[in-house]
């Protein structure tokens, strides 16, 4: 095992609640406080104490060189204090970290681009904000100019530059800041789709560059492609540090996993709904069971159950599948044009009383991983009474249908049998290669 | 083997052309509790970012004016203007013998220098609250460029000066060798005011509020538009405490050729120096707490 660039030990990060309230103290309160310190030693030790708030608590992990690490979490988890320590912003408050190298901190794009400047003005002092040299900007003038995009406007003071093109700059510098160890929070999303494109895989050229990256973010495709390992915060500590597959599904169904494929509300005052309708239970049953793990080449039934206070109303149910990162796969409602069969209830006046929905999906459909499902239930087709946010998770794994001949990586949110055909076109091969050489 | 696969993570440790170095030595990140030295190799290796710095403030104060840095000259002579036509002529304030023009512009050029070094590192660091949120470098630089910014200053208004002392003919004498002492002394001075109130803003805004006034006051308490003969015999030992005395006296003595007061002198120097480690040290305590409180 190499030697880590990176060494966190038990670093810990302990804030004021309040601190703005301190911080505009006055001045003659401070002095007032100051005189009667010896009496009220104890009593302002004691608040201080309730009134702080661990941001980050025994944190430990080592990062090799060449590393590509992603740090994950819900928003306050701890993962931009851990940055800024770890950038020398602001200092633990308990514990140590040790760096066997120069860091680059990346936590905003523009850092110290001053408006009235032009864009090139700007270079040079955003390039010695970030820690490079001049002689080291100067090489790199070129590449920056290009990657930004901004040619044309880099004798403009950037105060006129479109907001796009602002991000852009900053992100160019940035992009060719080359220390040891980088460290970035959350900046790629910046410009058009296009540029963060280029963003995305500038940042896998730093990673292949053999440059050690901690990469905050919470754009869980982007930690994906860019890093092997990830490492999940919560509550101010480490809940999981191993693959960024592992780490990501972890995070993603933090809220789901507690049940196994049926969720049911037994009350119905408090079920999710209205004094319309409300939901009951939804389950996903495939193979004839209920469950949470199904076989890539089974149907999955969604059931939806729910009940019907008013009679006479007319009731569509529908669901919204998401993946693993709540990117939507698919909507579907039961609706006669939209329904692959019919339903005898479509379009009725439902009386009072608790009904079943069910939507079959296809087997041979979902690719590997995780889904989620919301839940619709409409009134009149276009009212909405429930939407069940996130109500259940199912995994789909492979049992060898589709794997028999290739065991790699398989690429997409579906994973449809699709038809494929060859044909000859010709069969005088040898002479196509000759005409070609 | 991954012939269908896009989007798996790099290749880590891939080849390239330039192999990142590790260090031997770690920068060590952990909480401190003593007394902090000045890192002087930190700072001579962000000598580049003091520089783009300073020539950010310089650029950026002149950028949209008509006159730009004209204004460094027209402030001192102005000000020195009206203080000859109504301290000079209307109240016929002693002048000790020079031109009343030339002892007022001989005060207000290390004064504006002074008092603007002061008030500017002083707003320094709250002021670049967006860099030190975000950004990794020793906080020195912050009130340390904002100085060096006004040293620019002070150089030009001092041409200014030295165009003034020819015309009204003064003799130069030896005693002009000292000057560059008496520049690094009131440098200093600043430097140990400007970063103790950059340091105590950041906490207390009411530091922001409180040094103009101390700054107005602290102008009359010096000999800039008075000779010191003015102050009274036996108030002149109190007087001497004020560490501007003998250094803005001073300036002006051995620009203008006249006896220079060492017991003032030293006195300065001394208030000056204790004032400038006071100041790093109070400084350094101070400066890991900026970003979280800021």
């Amino acid at each position: 095992m190499a030697k880590p660039i990176i060494r966190v030990e038990s670093l810990g990060k302990k804030f004021r609640l309040g601190a703005k309230a301190h911080s505009n103290l006055r001045l003659a309160e401070a002095f007032a406080a100051r005189l009667r310190a010896p009496l009220k030693m104890k009593q302002r030790e004691a608040d201080s104490e309730a009134q702080t708030v661990w941001a980050l608590r025994d944190v430990s992990f080592e990062v090799e060189p060449g590393e590509v690490v992603g740090v994950i979490g819900p928003n306050g988890a701890g993962k931009s204090t851990l940055l800024k320590i770890l950038s020398r912003i602001t200092e633990p408050t308990s514990g140590r970290a040790e760096l066997y190298g120069r860091v680059g901190s990346l936590l905003e794009v523009g850092t110290g681009f001053h408006p009235e400047l032009t864009g090139r003005e700007n270079i040079f002092l955003n390039g010695a904000v970030l820690g490079m040299r001049r002689s080291e900007i100067e090489r790199k003038f070129e590449q920056i100019v290009s990657f930004a995009e901004i040619d044309r406007f880099l004798d403009t003071p950037v105060k006129r530059y479109s907001s796009g093109m602002y991000m852009r700059l900053g992100f160019a510098v940035a992009a060719h800041l080359d220390p040891e160890i980088l460290v970035v929070d959350e900046v790629l999303a910046v410009g058009d789709a296009q540029f963060q494109a280029k963003c995305i895989s500038k940042m896998g050229d730093v990673a292949r560059g053999g440059r050690t990256v901690l990469f905050v973010s919470h754009n869980l495709n982007s930690i994906l492609s860019l890093c092997r390992r990830s490492i999940l915060i919560s509550g101010g500590k480490v809940v999981y540090d191993g693959s960024s597959d592992g780490a990501v599904q972890r995070y993603v169904t933090a809220g789901t996993l507690q049940h196994k494929g049926e969720r049911i509300w037994e009350d119905p005052e408090s079920a999710p709904g209205n004094e319309k309708i409300r939901l009951r239970a939804v389950r996903i049953v495939s193979g004839n069971e209920i469950t949470q793990d199904v076989d890539i080449k089974n149907d999955i039934r969604v059931e939806i159950e729910f009940w019907n206070f008013r009679p006479g109303t007319r009731i569509t149910a529908s669901i919204h599948l998401l993946d693993k990162l709540k990117t939507g796969v698919l909507a579907s409602a039961n609706l006669q044009s939209a329904n692959l069969i019919e339903d005898k209830w479509f379009d009725k006046a439902y009386p009072v009383g608790l009904f079943r929905t069910v939507c079959t999906l296809p087997g041979n459909f979902l690719n590997e991983g995780r889904y989620h499902i919301n839940v619709i239930l409409l009134t009149n087709v276009t009212n909405m009474e429930v939407f069940a946010d996130n109500v259940t998770s199912f995994n789909v794994y492979e049992s060898g249908a589709m794997r028999a001949d290739y065991g790699g990586y398989w690429l997409g949110v579906v994973r449809p049998r699709l038809a494929w055909q060859t044909e000859q076109l010709d069969g005088n091969a040898v002479e196509l290669q000759e005409q070609t050489a | 083997m991954n012939t269908i696969a896009q989007a798996t993570p790099p290749n880590i440790g891939a080849e390239s052309d330039s192999k990142p170095v590790m260090r031997s030595v770690p920068i060590v990140l952990e909480p401190t509790t003593s007394l902090i030295p000045v890192n002087l190799g930190d700072l001579w290796a962000y000598r580049e970012l003091l520089y783009f710095l300073i020539w950010r403030d310089l650029k950026v104060r002149y950028k949209q004016t008509m006159l730009g840095a004209a204004w460094v000259v027209m402030q001192p002579l102005a000000m020195a203007l009206v203080f000859t036509v109504f301290l000079g002529h209307f109240a016929r304030v002693p002048s000790a013998g020079i031109p009343y023009l030339l002892l007022v512009f001989s005060g207000l050029v290390p004064w504006m220098f002074f008092s603007s070094a002061v008030v500017s590192s002083g707003n320094s660091v709250v002021g670049s609250a967006h860099l030190i949120t975000k950004v990794y470098f020793p906080r020195l630089i912050v009130p340390l460029g904002a100085i060096a910014g006004r040293l620019v200053d002070f150089a030009i208004s001092f041409l200014v000066l030295a165009g003034l002392m020819y015309y009204y003919g003064v003799s130069l004498s030896w005693k002009l060798l000292a000057l560059p002492v008496f520049v690094l002394l009131l440098t200093g001075l600043a430097f140990g005011v400007g970063t103790l109130a950059a340091a105590w803003n950041v906490k207390y805004r009411d530091v922001s509020i409180l040094l103009p006034v101390i700054i107005q006051l602290w102008m009359f308490s010096s000999p800039v538009v008075y000779p010191v003969d003015v102050v009274p015999a036996r108030w002149r030992q109190l007087y001497i405490l004020n560490p501007l005395t003998g250094l803005i006296d001073g300036f002006r003595s051995v620009l203008l050729n006249r006896k220079v007061d060492l017991a003032a002198v030293l006195i300065s120097s001394l208030i000056t120096i204790v004032l400038f480690v006071f100041a790093l040290f109070v400084f350094r305590r101070m400066e890991k707490d900026f970003a979280d409180v800021v």
